[in-house]
């Protein structure tokens, strides 16, 4: 089948449309995730025992299953105990909980990376726990955890065409629907390609800058 | 009172599928890899290049626009492929592709004095790299490789979307006939859960293996 480019330019703007769900997703996805994220990580930092034994099998046992699988959970079985989520709502929630358990583990190598030292001295200036976290930790932890954090985005925003399964119309289902229509594969399916393989080219190189800028820190 | 039975021989075949591609995509994402990761460390440009452009392919796009392309692109170029084959090919050739930089990452991690002490003892490169730097690099790479193994056996659900009838295809099999959600749901999710431990314990009893008789060696 020939490479069409008239047809190229009369499916882009529903492509761009697609985009923007795509991307609209992957934000929101990724503020929940980095919510998320830090609630698991601290978890195990509480003193209730049993609240941090079950995050961390939660955590491990959403990370060990497909999000596919999570996803059709999320919007299938939740309706059935009264919860009615939106597709884009439950696709938001779907990829905020799998990522959150990636970037606990980001987190807490980011909060154990800060030197005993630290905790120390915040404990005899006379600081308080809040103190000490917004303070002292955080400051030093959170430069170095950036990069990792966007790497894992960047991996969330790969997996957002997932969400066409339970019809968000993001830009993998918006593919599909015109290939459907005009029964022409080729050029939907390599666009979505293309589309994908450039906005990650471009977060690379956000990613490397980012590396750049945080990746150390002055001590 | 619906008959669970039926619907768990169901569920098993689509485990059994799950199991096969899964098994299938690790081999092919291992001999990928080390195409690849040792085509990164090539003498010549060209064969540098090529393992280059492959891994920011693969990585640069997701998993399920790969397999969009491998099953509906394809064919119109001439190749048809069944589900079966473009998802090992998909699930392979992407895994293969973050499995490569492990491998990469492995054999640069390996000190200098080796590569020295392989140039005294006069080994040609391909002895030093079959003799002294794999044996020792293999080690390094394993529980990333086991990492990657259990992403994989998660891409797998994936494949469910060009019909093939694996563990979530199934689910939604039993779903749109019995109208349960909850069951067929958590059912494969335990069983992915189990999966993935399997691989795990699998891959750190294969890593004391290996380590046996290494002692003193910094690993």
């Amino acid at each position: 089948m020939e490479w069409d480019w008239n047809f190229v330019w009369e499916i882009m703007p529903t492509l761009i449309q697609g985009v923007k769900i795509t991307i609209l997703a992957t934000l929101l996805g990724s503020v929940l995730a980095a919510i998320v994220g830090l609630a698991i990580a601290l978890a195990p930092r509480s003193p209730n025992k049993g609240l941090s034994r079950t995050v961390g099998f939660l955590a491990e046992f959403i990370r060990g299953t497909p999000l596919l699988v999570q996803l059709y959970f999320i919007f299938y079985v939740l309706p059935d105990i009264g919860i009615l989520l939106p597709p884009l709502v439950a696709g938001v929630i779907g990829l905020g909980l799998h990522y959150g358990t990636y970037t606990a583990e980001v987190y807490r190598a980011g909060i154990d990376n800060v030197p005993r030292g630290q905790w120390e001295a915040a404990k005899a200036c006379n600081l308080n726990a809040r103190q000490t976290w917004t303070h002292i930790i955080m400051p030093q932890a959170i430069p170095p955890m950036i990069p990792a954090l966007a790497n894992y985005f960047i991996a969330m925003f790969k997996e957002t065409p997932l969400l066409s399964a339970i019809t968000v119309l993001e830009l993998m289902n918006q593919a599909k629907s015109v290939a459907n229509t005009y029964y022409r594969y080729v050029e939907p399916m390599t666009l979505v390609g293309a589309f994908f393989l450039v906005i990650s080219l471009f977060s690379v190189v956000l990613l490397r800058w980012l590396e750049r800028r945080y990746g150390k820190i002055e001590r | 009172m619906t008959q669970w039975s039926g619907y768990f021989g169901l569920i098993l075949q689509g485990a059994l599928i799950t199991i096969e591609l899964t098994l299938m995509g690790s081999v092919l994402a291992l001999i990928m890899a080390f195409l690849a990761g040792l085509g990164r460390l090539s003498r010549f440009f060209v064969i540098r290049a090529l393992a280059t452009a492959y891994i920011e392919f693969f990585r640069g796009t997701s998993i399920f626009v790969q397999l969009f392309w491998a099953y509906f692109v394809l064919p119109f170029i001439g190749i048809s492929l069944t589900p079966l084959q473009a998802g090992v090919l998909a699930l392979g050739l992407n895994v293969g592709a973050y499995a490569a930089e492990v491998v990469r990452g492995a054999i640069q991690s390996i000190g200098r004095e080796q590569y020295e002490a392989c140039t005294a003892l006069n080994l040609g490169r391909w002895q030093a790299m079959r003799h002294v730097i794999l044996p020792q690099a293999l080690l390094v790479m394993l529980p990333t490789f086991g990492n990657n193994a259990i992403e994989l056996l998660k891409a797998t659900a994936v494949v469910s979307l060009i019909s093939l009838t694996d563990l979530t295809f199934q689910a939604q099999v039993v779903r749109s006939q019995t109208g349960n959600t909850l069951v067929p749901f958590t059912t494969i999710l335990i069983i992915y859960f189990a999966l993935a431990l399997i691989i795990s314990w699998g891959v750190r009893s294969l890593e004391r293996r290996m380590a046996r008789g290494l002692d003193g060696v910094r690993v």
